[in-house]
């Protein structure tokens, strides 16, 4: 029997028959993710959902091979034995579990509140001895960012453990959506995290259109993987600036300051906001994109690509700043495969996977976008990856827009339909963004889950920190650079 | 020495005003290499303006000795600022004054270290390990300096060493001592590549992270502290490779070099990033090396 066999197959995009889906019991439930994880599928969610009245799971795996997810129920049940100590990738999807539903995770081994009810300072782990320090930080922080507290273990300026307490920007995020479908629904899944305005609305959007069973125009698909490049661009620069100013090599963050900009004035001259807003919409996209602008925007994109040569170079071509980042917050292959990390954190470390090419959904069906990855999975890679994404973004979108396809942008996007299960996954330029909605016998929305890439990732900074430099960690926060407000939902 | 009136008042004026200025021409080379406009030639004037009208605060956890740091600390700096030659003679000098000088700005740095243990902050008590172990690095370099200087000239004031008059007899010993000072002058004044005054990360801050407690005139004190002791260094080593000439002359010819040391320390931090902390040690390793082969020179 095939790891997969028990499950329901789906591809990206697509709805599934909620009884369709096999319902297993807790036990069962528990060997058949262990055993489909152990074969190399991945955890994309991991939830608590209604079930008769009480409280079962549901776990969405993606294999990225192939191409599809594999989704399975389990019955009401009371209590659930921890996955996490056979699979690290569970932990925070099971303390969420623990926190959000009725049920008991039973052996876990570090069983705490992800975002609700934030505990004490008892709570943390904490190392003793007469040299060993503790340094604690936020959640009000120094420069002008999300709140989050950290807090370190140290051996003079040696990290031994970092924990990373978040959750003080929990906004239910999740219990609106489900209230939808509504008007307002696109608006909140732009707003789960201000900076991946278009990824989460895309995610948002391609779930409406797999309950109410219809596509985007094939012009409003183009239209928004053109956003989301841009959205890719403007932030990988944004990031790189931001850690060229870490290692305080300033004419470079100067320069990529300004150049993150450039693409920013981009997204807004496509959809009237610096940040994308407003452009994705259920059926397609609000605005289309002229002739007259579409080149214009190619004369603009061709701008932008020489300059960001030139601070690349700069940046990479400098000795003092290309040696900060070396070997400077690793995480290794390992270490990212068991925690599950994705995106750009993942390929940073040698893990081949990209939703644009496992799981193509929209446009990325016809034209694809070359993976690149690194080996050491240190801020180099990091740095340099973000580098070399930008200019296979630019490549695509100097591809793509002089060869826009015709027809509409958008196109009227019906109800959901009743007892259905949609997934979508868009690779935001974090990483995966997964969004599971299922609808009610009435088909409006049910239940609604959101899982930003950075609830996988902020483990893999976690452990980037061990062993490493105390004075590294805002180096390294930068390279990965997390949602706060994502991972808080 | 003979001192006239004129030179005394000279050198308080600029030992007391120029500071601030110093640190505006840097700001504004950094800016300029980063396409930035910057911040105002005078900003640093405007900052302690503000701080001193503003009242402190004091944690309950602090004692006397987190006050009297940011006094001692300003105090050492002027005091520093009388035996450093400017133009001409200093208005205090005396036969070692040269140790007297290191170890004045040594009493700086330990009442800041204590005044940031006073704090009982894990930051602080961060910042003051990293400040003292890395000047164990920076006063030997110090001290070899001076004692290379006092090998060529015979002398242990800073008057007769700083003269600018050894370029004949000790010039490759000059140079060496001169990239050892700007090294040490790097890492004493919190600059890039050891530390970045420009940051807002504490955790990877070393003289900045120490003064986080202190505000208002406090911080006034420590930062016009901080500035003074720039544009002493900076004078040193203007002193160091320039010809000494009273009078008006003298002083344009200071300016200008105090300027362009203030223009090379902005032209540094724009060409290069921080080292990382661990490489700090050996970056002052470097200086005395330089420091040491000079003493070498001078003993011949």
């Amino acid at each position: 029997m095939s790891p997969t066999s028990r499950f329901r197959m789906l591809r990206n995009g697509g709805a599934q028959q909620l009884s369709a889906v096999p319902v297993v019991s807790a036990a069962e439930f528990r060997e058949t993710v262990l055993r489909a994880a152990h074969s190399g599928l991945r955890l994309s969610a991991l939830y608590a959902r209604p079930a008769k009245g009480k409280t079962g799971l549901c776990a969405v795996l993606a294999d990225d091979a192939e191409g599809v997810l594999y989704v399975l129920f389990s019955e009401a049940t009371d209590e659930f034995r921890s996955l996490t100590a056979d699979l690290p990738q569970a932990h925070l999807f099971e303390r969420e579990i623990a926190e959000s539903s009725a049920i008991r995770v039973d052996g876990h081994p570090w069983p705490k509140p992800v975002r609700r009810s934030l505990p004490d300072s008892a709570a943390f782990f904490r190392e003793e001895g007469a040299e060993v320090h503790e340094v604690a930080v936020g959640p009000v922080h120094a420069g002008i960012i999300e709140p989050g507290h950290f807090r370190f273990q140290c051996h003079g300026e040696t990290v031994h453990h970092l924990e990373i307490q978040l959750g003080y920007q929990h906004r239910g995020v999740e219990a609106l959506l489900a209230a939808g479908p509504d008007k307002r629904g696109v608006f909140l899944a732009e707003s789960i995290s201000g900076d991946t305005a278009v990824g989460h609305a895309s995610a948002y959007c391609a779930a409406l259109e797999a309950l109410a069973g219809v596509r985007a125009p094939l012009r409003g698909e183009a239209l928004r993987a053109a956003a989301l490049e841009l959205e890719r661009l403007a932030n990988h620069i944004g990031d790189l600036g931001a850690i060229a100013n870490d290692v305080a090599f300033l004419p470079a963050a100067a320069f990529f300051g300004r150049l993150r900009g450039e693409f920013l004035n981009l997204l807004m001259s496509l959809s009237g906001n610096r940040y994308g807003r407003g452009l994705v919409r259920p059926g397609g996209t609000a605005f289309d994109l002229p002739k007259p602008m579409a080149v214009d925007f190619s004369a603009r994109l061709a701008r932008g690509r020489t300059d960001l040569l030139a601070i690349g170079k700069l940046l990479f071509d400098s000795a003092s700043a290309v040696g900060r980042f070396d070997e400077t917050g690793t995480v290794g292959l390992r270490a990212a495969a068991d925690l599950g990390l994705v995106g750009l954190a993942a390929r940073a470390s040698g893990l081949d996977l990209d939703v644009r090419r496992d799981h193509p959904h929209g446009l990325y069906r016809f034209r694809h976008i070359p993976v690149v990855k690194g080996e050491t999975g240190d801020v180099y890679a990091r740095a340099m990856l973000r580098y070399l994404e930008c200019l296979r973004s630019l490549d695509f979108l100097e591809g793509l827009l002089p060869d826009l396809p015709g027809g509409p942008a958008l196109a009227p996007c019906p109800a959901p339909r009743p007892g259905l299960i949609a997934v979508s996954l868009v690779e935001g330029w974090r990483g995966e963004i997964c969004h599971v909605a299922e609808t009610g016998r009435d088909g409006r929305l049910a239940l609604y889950k959101v899982v930003d890439p950075s609830f996988h990732n902020w483990q893999g900074l976690a452990m980037a920190l061990r062993g490493g430099e105390i004075s590294d960690f805002p180096l390294c926060n930068k390279s990965f650079n997390l949602s706060y407000a994502g991972h808080d939902l | 020495m003979n001192l006239t009136l004129t030179a005394l008042c000279a050198h308080l004026s600029a030992l007391l005003v120029l500071p601030p200025l110093l640190l505006g021409i840097i700001a504004k080379t950094k800016a300029a290499f980063g396409g930035r406009k910057g911040p105002p030639l005078l900003q640093l004037y405007y900052d302690l303006f503000k701080l001193l009208g503003k009242g402190a605060v004091y944690s309950r956890t602090t004692t006397w000795m987190f006050r009297l740091g940011p006094v001692l600390s300003l105090a050492t700096a002027l005091l520093a600022g009388l035996l450093a030659p400017l133009v001409g003679a200093a208005p205090l000098s005396f036969p070692g004054d040269a140790v007297f000088f290191a170890y004045l700005l040594g009493l700086g740095r330990f009442v800041t270290a204590a005044a940031a243990l006073d704090a009982g902050s894990s930051f602080e008590g961060m910042g003051a390990s990293r400040e003292v172990a890395f000047a164990s690095f920076a006063e030997p370099a110090l001290i070899l300096a001076v004692a290379a200087l006092a090998g060529a000239t015979g002398s242990l004031s800073l008057g007769a060493m700083f003269s600018g008059a050894l370029w004949r007899s000790f010039g490759a010993g000059i140079v060496l001592v001169g990239g050892a000072l700007f090294l040490v002058m790097l890492a004493e004044n919190s600059r890039i590549p050891v530390d970045d005054p420009a940051t807002h990360l504490e955790l990877t801050m070393i003289h900045e992270v120490m003064v986080l407690d202190h505000g208002g005139p406090d911080l006034a004190f420590i930062l016009y502290g901080a500035s003074v002791r720039l544009l002493v260094w900076s004078s040193l080593l203007v002193r160091l490779a320039l010809p000494d000439a009273p009078g008006p002359y003298g002083w344009a010819a200071w300016g200008a070099g105090v300027a362009v040391v203030g223009v090379l320390i902005g032209a540094v931090e724009s060409s290069m990033a921080r080292a990382r902390l661990v490489h700090v040690p050996q970056f002052l390793v470097v200086a005395i090396c330089a420091a040491a082969f000079a003493v070498m020179l001078s003993l011949r």
